[in-house]
């Protein structure tokens, strides 16, 4: 493992990833022994069963296609990376999952895409429903224009997930620790959602979609707008977050992908290349299209 | 020579300043060669800058003389006048200053000039003239000559790109400062001659009391009742009729922003935008007869379905079409506001599994409520200011009642009655159109004040 990151870090030298510059990268070495979930994951038995399953997705904007038959399961208590140059559609994709696009004018999504087994263009599927069971974080923090409280109390409220006040307290606080945030806010919870930092926001984002307890946790380059501390904050709580939900992150840093996920999928010009354990794609990629990528030979 | 003349020759002195401001630095650079590329300025701002510089002292010379000329003119006739008629008063002089000018433009045979004061008429008319001809001559040299001195100075070092730029920075200054001057100088007039008005009638009766009846004795002969000014019946008019014009326009309003912005497709809402836009472009006289001629009759033929008393000018008539008058206001920066929220706090409440309807009660309309806020601020105090519906809808006699069916009067209509006809400026019933104005400016100001804090709030929110 140590190994495989000190190579990286030399291949990194090429990289257009920003975010991180060594002195950090060589700090969170000597943290990734507190990094505890990211061992215990083992690629799917046949017993395991995916919790979404993507089959020969195509996704167009008007006439032009932005994913190319796609297909790709993810697992529950997995954290999978989407990594690929700008432009590649790694949101599109993932947009896809909680149909978001629909919100697109002129967007048109074919193919099949079964979460828990129904497809999430079926009749079946409420998608206001599947909204609420497929959360999601942008990449920049969005709290609403309202108190910390009222940011997290929204989705349970919509949903009627809470029965009194004291039930919608306790998912609030909940929520909050388990976004980490509890500590920082609970003696100023009528206090604005705008008025704390970003990686605070960020973080009451993650809270506000944990909240309507999800089981898919799709995450857009979540740490692009946040310090290097504050993007350290959010993966350790990717780490505990994988314990519960399935998180799907999409990312530019390289090295954020290496340390937080379990399976990492190379996307490139819409199609995707390669899906693996992330040690093989960073150590061992399959495809040259990857290695050229993953070394920073095109960005 | 007439100002005509003038104006040619400062646009004709500006433009040949350019061209050969343009030219002598080509020259320079060629003599000397010295390439243009070495020049501090391109040879452009060197026209540019002789020929402001040369016609802005015209310009401003221009303005000071028309300024003055009337002050100096008078002055040297009230002295001439003085040496006519010894020790007369001044309001006599003032009348027979009058009378002179008016003889002077021949406009008027009417007025009987002594013949002791003729020869004062004729001097009018030769001070006048050589005025003008001295002006002429003051602004051509003064031209002609700033503009060969500039010429001389033209060289690689001179640095006429910074003064191009410090010259236009002084115009864009003077006229942000001339329209800051207009603004108060009106305030200062009407504050002025509210002081009048304050002097004959005490303020604390003026903001205090309930009955309003402006119409005392213009001339002694006259039989008349005597005055009373408490103007809070005709402000309780105002605001009952703006209260009803804010009924009808904040919901119908709010919600067609609503539509517009979230619901309508796109083709539908470039329909829809403009058309309710050009509901503020209706000329309000146009309100005015549409209320006086169908709304107010329609609102009485119903109210007598339910046997209810009924006023010919109800309020509930003017505000009726007021109301609708303000609705583009409302419905427009309401739909600006909720524009501007941004796509993310949308996709946020989403991704939460909000429906449409719950993203906009909960997300979208309190993050955009500063906005919507500012928007009816501005239609109140457009509505309070209305003038012409209520003049054609609303009554004349003040009444302070809250009763939507009565006739009531506003503070505009007021002023329009007290301020049109017969009238006469030392007397208070005319005097007090100018301190109703007064108590309508701040009020208005003051509304817009808050709008705008408001709305400037908001616009710090997403930045
Ligand atoms: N709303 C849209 N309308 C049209 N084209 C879009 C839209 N969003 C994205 N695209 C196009 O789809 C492609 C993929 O975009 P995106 O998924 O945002 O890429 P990534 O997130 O990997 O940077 C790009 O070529 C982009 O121009
Ligand atoms: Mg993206």
């Amino acid at each position: 493992m140590k190994n495989f990151i000190a190579k990286f870090i030399n291949t990194s030298a090429l990289s257009r990833d920003n975010s991180y510059c060594y002195q950090d990268v060589s700090v969170f070495l000597s943290d990734t022994s507190q990094l505890k979930s990211k061992e215990p994951f083992s690629l799917p038995e046949s017993s395991k069963k995916p919790c979404i399953v993507c089959r020969n997705v195509n996704v167009f904007y008007k006439n032009k296609q932005a994913i190319n038959d796609v297909s790709l399961d993810i697992y529950r208590r997995e954290v999978l990376a989407i990594i690929g140059a700008s432009g590649c559609g790694k949101s599109t994709f993932i947009r896809c999952l909680n149909r978001m696009n629909d919100t697109i004018e002129g967007c048109r999504v074919t193919g099949q895409i079964l979460f828990d087994g129904i497809d999430i263009h079926s009749k079946d599927m409420d998608v206001v429903l599947l909204r609420a069971r497929v959360g999601m974080v942008f990449q920049k923090p969005n709290p609403f224009p309202k108190s910390i409280y009222e940011n997290v109390a929204y989705g349970p409220k919509i949903h009627g997930l809470a029965q009194s006040k004291r039930e919608l307290d306790e998912i609030v606080e909940v929520s909050l620790r388990k976004a980490g945030l509890w500590d920082e806010v609970k003696d100023r919870l009528s206090h604005s959602g705008l008025s704390l930092s970003g990686g605070q926001q960020q973080r009451l984002c993650i809270a506000r979609t944990i909240a309507v307890n999800p089981e898919v946790i799709l995450m857009d380059e979540p740490c692009s707008a946040l310090d290097p501390i504050a993007t350290a904050r959010i993966e350790e709580l990717m780490a505990e977050l994988s314990q519960e939900y399935a998180i799907v992150i999409v990312t530019h840093s390289l090295q954020q992908a290496a340390r937080v996920s379990h399976r990492t999928a190379f996307f490139h010009l819409g199609s995707l290349i390669e899906i693996g354990p992330t040690e093989e794609i960073f150590t061992r990629p399959s495809k040259k299209l990857t290695e050229d990528y993953i070394t920073g030979r095109f960005g | 020579m007439s100002v005509t003349f003038l104006g040619i020759f400062i646009l004709f002195l500006f433009s040949a300043a350019y061209s050969f401001g343009v030219k002598r630095a080509l020259a320079i650079s060629r003599e000397n060669s010295v390439p243009i590329r070495d020049f501090n300025s391109l040879p452009s701002y060197h026209g540019a800058y002789i020929a402001l510089q040369a016609t802005l002292p015209c310009i401003i010379i221009l303005f000071l003389w028309f300024a003055l000329e009337p002050v100096v003119i008078s002055h040297i006739l009230r002295i001439n006048l003085q040496k006519i008629f010894p020790g007369i008063p001044n309001n006599e002089l003032s009348l027979w200053l009058y009378k002179i000018k008016a003889a002077a433009t021949g406009e008027s045979s009417f007025f009987k000039i002594d013949e002791s004061v003729r020869p004062l008429v004729s001097m009018y008319i030769t001070l006048k003239h050589s005025s003008r001809w001295i002006l002429s001559g003051v602004v051509i040299v003064v031209g002609l000559a700033s503009a060969a001195f500039l010429f001389q100075r033209i060289s690689p070092q001179l640095k006429a790109r910074h003064r191009v730029e410090a010259i236009i920075t002084g115009l864009l200054g003077a006229c942000g400062v001339f329209a800051i001057f207009v603004t108060l100088s009106i305030v200062v007039s009407v504050l002025f001659e509210s002081v009048r008005f304050f002097r004959n009638v005490p303020l604390w009766e003026f903001l205090t009391g309930t009955q309003w009846n402006p119409h005392i004795a213009m001339r002694p002969d006259q039989v008349a009742t005597e005055g009373y000014f408490g103007a809070i019946p005709v402000f309780a008019g105002t605001f009952l009729i703006s209260f009803i014009a804010l009924l009808v326009a904040v919901p119908i309003g709010l919600f067609a922003a609503i539509f517009t912005s979230e619901y309508a497709p796109p083709k539908l809402r470039a329909i829809i935008k403009p058309v309710l836009e050009i509901l503020a472009g209706i000329p309000t006289v146009v309100y005015g007869f549409f209320a006086a001629l169908f709304v107010g009759p329609f609102v009485r033929a119903i109210a007598e379905q339910f046997q209810l008393e009924v006023a010919s000018e109800s309020a509930l008539a003017a505000g009726l079409v007021m109301g609708i008058m303000i609705i583009p206001f409302v419905s427009s920066l309401s739909d600006d506001a909720m524009s501007a929220v941004p796509l993310s706090l949308r996709e946020g409440a989403y991704a939460l599994g909000a429906t449409k309807s719950e993203m906009i009660k909960r997300v979208l309309i309190p993050a955009a409520l500063p906005g919507i806020a500012g928007g009816m601020l501005l239609a109140v105090s457009r509505a309070i200011g209305e003038t012409m519906i209520v003049v054609m809808a609303a009554s004349l006699r003040a009444k302070l009642t809250l009763n939507p069916l009565d006739a009531v009067t506003t503070v505009t209509v007021q002023i329009v009655s007290l301020l049109t006809g017969d009238i006469e400026f030392d007397n208070p019933k005319t005097l007090s159109a100018f301190a109703l104005g007064l108590a309508l400016f701040v009020m208005t100001f003051l509304l817009n004040l808050f709008a705008f804090l408001i709305v400037k709030k908001y616009r710090e929110q997403y930045e």
